[in-house]
């Protein structure tokens, strides 16, 4: 009870400055709305769409995964502002779950997260997106586990790196591939066979896939629970490792 | 309140291709007593924040043991850590919260409820004077009123014993002896204080012990007026250009009230005498008949720098 009271605890302060400064919330939603209006126009020709509603269907939960996979990864940032600031060190000093002052920061970034997934669905609804609410529910806890392990993840590295400067291309090298290897933009489908090989092995693949079925209405796809379930797999391990590096010595 | 054994830590560094294993801190035994005000005094690198660091449950030590309030620092930190507050040098505050709001959360993160850190958190900020500006956020606040802040953070769970790491570092004059009053307000609620510093004035005027603390050792401890007593006798100062020095000290070195001498880089030099007032007519005589021309000439008593310097042979002040 005392970590739910402690989680609780660190995210109602990281929330409450979030809402100090809701701007964050919107400059991150900026970038998937400009593809939203000024690349998916592009996909009905190019997909060979028999409609825009279908194209959207294809393009906005790769867009989704993208948003969750991004906004999480970035959040180390703020994490060395505070180590910077001493706040990290004052909170060990305390008896403070560490697994809380990890999952209090997570916690609010999946909340943040889904506001901004709200956002771009209500959005895509005016081009004619339809998705059942079950399977748009279902879609939402992928994007909060995608969102929980990248942001987890996020924090663990910063951590160990200790400075923006190192943070930066190392998130960004590690992003690029994935992005591009998870058929996000454009359904691997059309990928050649080693292409598709490789992207087998990349996990977003699996998350992009489930998550497209989930938009296609088809909730008994094998692509959902598998989905699903290895990103579960993963967002536990990487909340693992990122509580531990809060409990290993910082500065 | 505070017992260590032989509390070791070193840290591996790489330059370049090599790794170099750095001993912080070689072998440190302590004894606080309750309600002291204690300083740890030596030159930035010393290990001073390392030793405390380690004693706050932040960084666990490679050897030693180490009691704190009663519980055991390598068995159960997380006693260790309900017992102590710590006040770290950098600051803990951030920019974007009030005092108030920091003061509530550092609280409930000591396992206090709601209502009762609100209570906690207005009385901090009544004693350390900070009402006025409570509901402003940090960013706003002078370096004096944040370290007033922090302080009032690290005692909001009432320990028995507050770490302050160099707490009036970057602090204007003013400021400073606020802290100190501060500082004194503390050990009067009853609270054991364990301050780093690297002003002697400071060690002087504040603590009831100290211990000196140079490259990973504790190289002195006692009162402030024991370890000057250590240094028998008074210190006089002569001012000489660097020509002359070397023949005032060869005159000066074969009389017998001077214990010790020692030459300054820059000319002068520095005598160790038993009784200053008696033997300055002397030095004054000597100097004046082998026709040395003498710019300054002065007494001091002993300082606990005196005390830094016999004991590690530099000064503190170019360390």
């Amino acid at each position: 009870m005392k970590l739910a009271r402690d989680t609780w605890l660190i995210f109602q302060r990281q929330l409450q400055l979030l809402l100090r400064n809701p701007v964050w919330v919107f400059v991150g939603v900026f970038q998937p709305v400009m593809y939203l209006l000024l690349f998916a126009p592009l996909l009905k020709p190019a997909l060979n769409a028999p409609s825009q509603a279908e194209a959207y269907k294809i393009f906005v939960p790769g867009l989704l995964v993208l948003l969750a996979i991004f906004g999480g990864l970035f959040q180390g940032f703020g994490l060395i502002a505070e180590l910077r600031a001493g706040v990290i060190e004052r909170s060990r000093v305390t008896p403070v779950s560490r697994l809380a002052l990890l999952l209090g920061r997570s916690l609010r970034d999946v909340v943040s997260l889904i506001v901004q997934a709200v956002i771009i669905t209500l959005l895509a609804l005016l081009f004619d997106l339809r998705v059942f609410i079950g399977d748009l529910l279902l879609a939402y806890l992928m994007l909060a586990l995608i969102a929980l392990m990248t942001s987890a993840v996020s924090y663990g590295v910063a951590l160990k790196v200790k400075s923006e400067d190192a943070l930066a291309p190392l998130m960004n090298t590690v992003a690029q591939p994935v992005l591009l290897l998870s058929g996000i933009l454009l359904p691997l489908t059309f990928a050649p066979g080693w292409l598709q090989g490789i992207a087998d092995w990349n996990p977003f693949s699996w998350a992009v896939d489930g998550t497209r079925a989930l938009f296609a209405g088809n909730l008994g796809d094998d692509k959902v629970w598998q989905g699903l379930s290895i990103i579960a797999v993963l967002a536990a391990a990487g909340v693992v490792w990122a509580a531990r590096q809060f409990a290993r010595s910082v500065r | 309140m505070i017992e260590t054994r032989g509390l070791r830590k070193s840290f591996r560094s790489r330059a370049g291709r090599e790794t170099k294993t750095v001993e912080a801190v070689r072998g440190v035994d302590l004894q606080v007593a309750e309600g002291e005000i204690f300083g740890f005094l030596g030159p930035n690198g010393a290990g001073k924040t390392t030793t405390l660091r380690m004693l706050a449950t932040l960084i666990e030590p490679d050897g030693g043991e180490a009691t704190i309030a009663g519980a055991d620092l390598r068995k159960d930190p997380a006693e260790v850590r309900r017992r102590i507050g710590y006040v770290a040098q950098g600051g803990s505050t951030w920019d974007e919260s009030t005092a108030r709001e920091e003061l509530v959360l550092h609280a409930r993160m000591y396992g206090i409820g709601k209502a009762e850190a609100h209570r906690r958190a207005a009385r901090a900020l009544d004693a350390f004077q900070l009402s006025e500006y409570a509901d402003r956020k940090c960013k706003t606040y002078s370096g004096g009123q944040r370290r007033r802040v922090e302080i009032a953070l690290g005692i909001i769970h009432e320990p028995k014993i507050v770490f302050l790491d160099e707490p009036t570092t970057g602090l204007d004059p003013q400021s400073r002896a606020h802290m100190w009053d501060e500082i004194r307000r503390l050990r009067t609620e009853g609270m054991t204080v364990f301050i780093t510093t690297h002003y002697l004035d400071e060690a002087d005027a504040l603590c009831d012990r100290i211990a000196i603390m140079d490259h990973g050792e504790v190289v002195a401890e006692g009162t402030p007026a024991d370890l000057k007593r250590e240094i028998s006798g008074d210190v006089v100062l002569l001012g000489l250009d660097v020509a002359a020095t070397p023949q005032a000290a060869q005159l000066l070195d074969s009389e017998p009230y001077v214990n010790k001498l020692e030459t300054a880089d820059e000319g002068g030099l520095r005598l160790y005498v038993d009784e200053g007032a008696t033997a300055i007519p002397q030095i004054l005589r000597r100097v004046d008949n082998a026709g040395l021309a003498l710019s300054s000439i002065e007494l001091h008593r002993p300082s606990l720098d005196d005390v830094f310097l016999t004991k590690t042979g530099r000064s503190l002040r170019e360390s």
